[in-house]
């Protein structure tokens, strides 16, 4: 450095407010070249920190559990849906034998009577041989009907939003096979959706915790990555930076590393749903794969479920975004 | 320019400490603060740049009673005022050079508009080959003279140094010296915090002296 700072050689100090435009210092021959492109700055909230990674961290595995819990509540409550609007639009109807009665007979006009009836689409009688098949899992193969008196099952689909008067199309078939007996599956159908419902309940109740958990862990850690750059927000303060100004630049910061730990979470989540089908395929056949396919249908979730997850991302990035902002003007105020 | 009537200043429950300070600071003015350590010279700054509200009396700011003003009107008043601090608190992510055109950042201004007149405070200040380098890897007087810059870029009205030749030697300690009293001859209105006698002995200014929270001014 010069010993003087008042001239030296062909460099002085010129300063004055009244001509703004004169330059703060006159380095006169020593003028260093000022390059003609603008520099690339640094964005005044630093990009990657420890305590931003950490949190883009926290907002991902989150964001994951969150939308787990809801895929899987849309999932079951899809799957109780479709159970039971498949279950709701059939009608069973079992023959059993009599004596002194033709089963064959009372199976054909109890099927003759469902077919006369409006809003009854399809009649599917069991045939000897399919009804024993239906028994094969409990009484092995090979088996002969004729040596026991197994009913016979006949299936009966409805037209959609049909209303029959099951009263008096009981009393017809019965008329006709009195020992016929017909079932809607409204008992099965209000098991099911009280067991549904009682899931899907369950689901949310779990959903509500984990976004709880989420708004909690998410506001600390935003907290936590705030009094990192507490410094920051101090020096900025010391030139001038106005409050708005300041929370301008730490919302933009926060949002997008919520946004980044929200597609990383989300996304995976996302994935995780996506594959769940072929998934699923694998474990078709074993005890435990039927079971899930029978509670869970395809495991596919609809794209209205795919725009739930991703609206619900953003929900978590914008909490990490307004926690940031609500801890800023804290600061500020200590600040002050 | 500043005008204290009566100020006096407590952190919470605690002794006062300030106590009655009326002065005033004309504009380009220049005055040393000094004051046995624990006197309150930095408190004091801190009530000159607005970043505390006094416990009791009035503080006038370039025509303003501060005790009347938002945040954003405080905010504005801070532009007209430089301030370096004895821990520089310079943002270590950021280039020197970028450090140095903070004020203008803040103020919104476009880099191609004050590219130049930064790169020729740093170099006048001994800085334009540090001007890439990020403060952790400077020295204790290039992190001064980086902060001294820092304040000075934006031409301030009033210009608050906290120490300012504390962590340099006694050569570097009379050129920032000359750097101040060369801003107040340009119409800058500087006070100088510092308890160091041999500093203050080589300017003969105007000197406010902090004994126990009350202020004594030498002319």
């Amino acid at each position: 450095m010069r010993d003087d700072w008042c001239c030296i050689r062909d460099a002085c100090i010129s300063m004055s407010r009244i001509d703004e435009q004169r330059p703060l210092v006159d380095l006169g021959q020593e003028r260093p070249q000022v390059p003609a492109r603008a520099r690339n700055l640094s964005p005044i909230v630093p990009r990657a920190s420890i305590s931003g990674r950490a949190l883009v961290a926290v907002v991902a595995i989150m964001t994951f559990l969150a939308s787990i819990t809801t895929g899987t509540v849309l999932l079951v409550s899809a799957s109780a849906a479709e159970w039971q609007s498949e279950v709701g639009s059939e009608i069973t109807i079992q023959v059993r034998p009599q004596a002194g009665r033709d089963i064959e007979r009372d199976v054909a006009a109890a099927a003759d009577a469902m077919r006369a009836e409006p809003g009854i689409v399809e009649i599917r009688p069991f045939t000897k041989e399919e009804s024993a098949k239906l028994l094969e899992p409990w009484l092995g193969s090979g088996l002969s009907l004729d040596e026991l008196p197994v009913p016979r099952v006949i299936v009966a689909r409805l037209q959609p939003g049909a209303m029959l008067d099951l009263v008096a199309l009981r009393a017809r078939v019965m008329r006709l096979a009195p020992s016929a007996s017909v079932d809607d599956h409204r008992a099965w159908i209000e098991r099911m959706r009280s067991m549904s419902g009682a899931t899907v309940l369950a689901g949310v109740g779990i959903l509500a915790l984990v976004i709880i958990a989420t708004i909690i862990s998410v506001s600390f850690a935003t907290r936590g990555a705030m009094a990192a750059n507490r410094p920051i927000v101090e020096v900025l303060h010391f030139v001038g930076a106005g409050d708005r100004y300041i929370a301008d630049r730490f919302f933009r910061h926060f949002l997008r590393l919520g946004l980044e730990g929200g597609l990383i979470g989300g996304g995976a989540a996302m994935l995780g749903f996506g594959f769940s089908e072929s998934i699923a395929g694998w474990f078709s056949g074993t005890p435990v794969g039927d079971q899930f396919a029978a509670l869970l249908g395809t495991f596919s979730l609809r794209p209205s479920g795919y725009l739930a997850l991703a609206v619900q991302a953003v929900l978590i990035a914008a909490i990490t975004a307004w926690a940031s902002r609500r801890t800023l003007f804290a600061t500020l105020d200590d600040i002050d | 320019m500043v005008r204290f009537e009566n100020v006096g200043l407590r952190y919470g429950l605690g002794p006062e400490i300030l106590r009655d300070l009326s002065f005033q600071v004309p504009p380009h003015s220049f005055q040393f603060l000094t004051g046995p350590s624990g006197a309150g010279k930095t408190s004091l700054l801190k009530l000159l740049f607005l970043s505390l509200r006094p416990t009791r009396g009035l503080v006038n700011l370039f025509g303003q009673d501060i005790s009347l003003l938002g945040k954003d009107e405080i905010a504005n008043l801070r532009k007209r005022i430089g301030i370096v601090l004895q821990d520089f608190r310079l943002l270590d992510h950021m280039t020197t050079y970028e450090n140095v055109a903070l004020p203008f950042r803040v103020m919104g201004r476009d880099e191609s508009s004050y590219r130049k007149e930064v790169i020729d405070l740093l170099k006048w200040v001994g800085l334009g080959e540090r001007m890439d380098a990020l403060p952790p890897i400077l020295s204790g007087g290039e992190k001064q003279r980086a902060a001294i810059a820092r304040a000075v870029i934006s031409r301030p009205h009033l210009l608050l140094a906290d120490e300012p030749t504390g962590n340099v030697d006694p050569t570097l300690g009379r050129r920032l010296l000359r750097l101040f009293i060369e801003l107040n001859r340009s119409g800058t209105a500087v006070i100088i915090a510092t308890h160091d006698i041999t500093l203050m002995d080589q300017y003969d200014a105007r000197r406010l002296v902090l004994h126990q929270g009350r202020l004594h001014i030498y002319e």
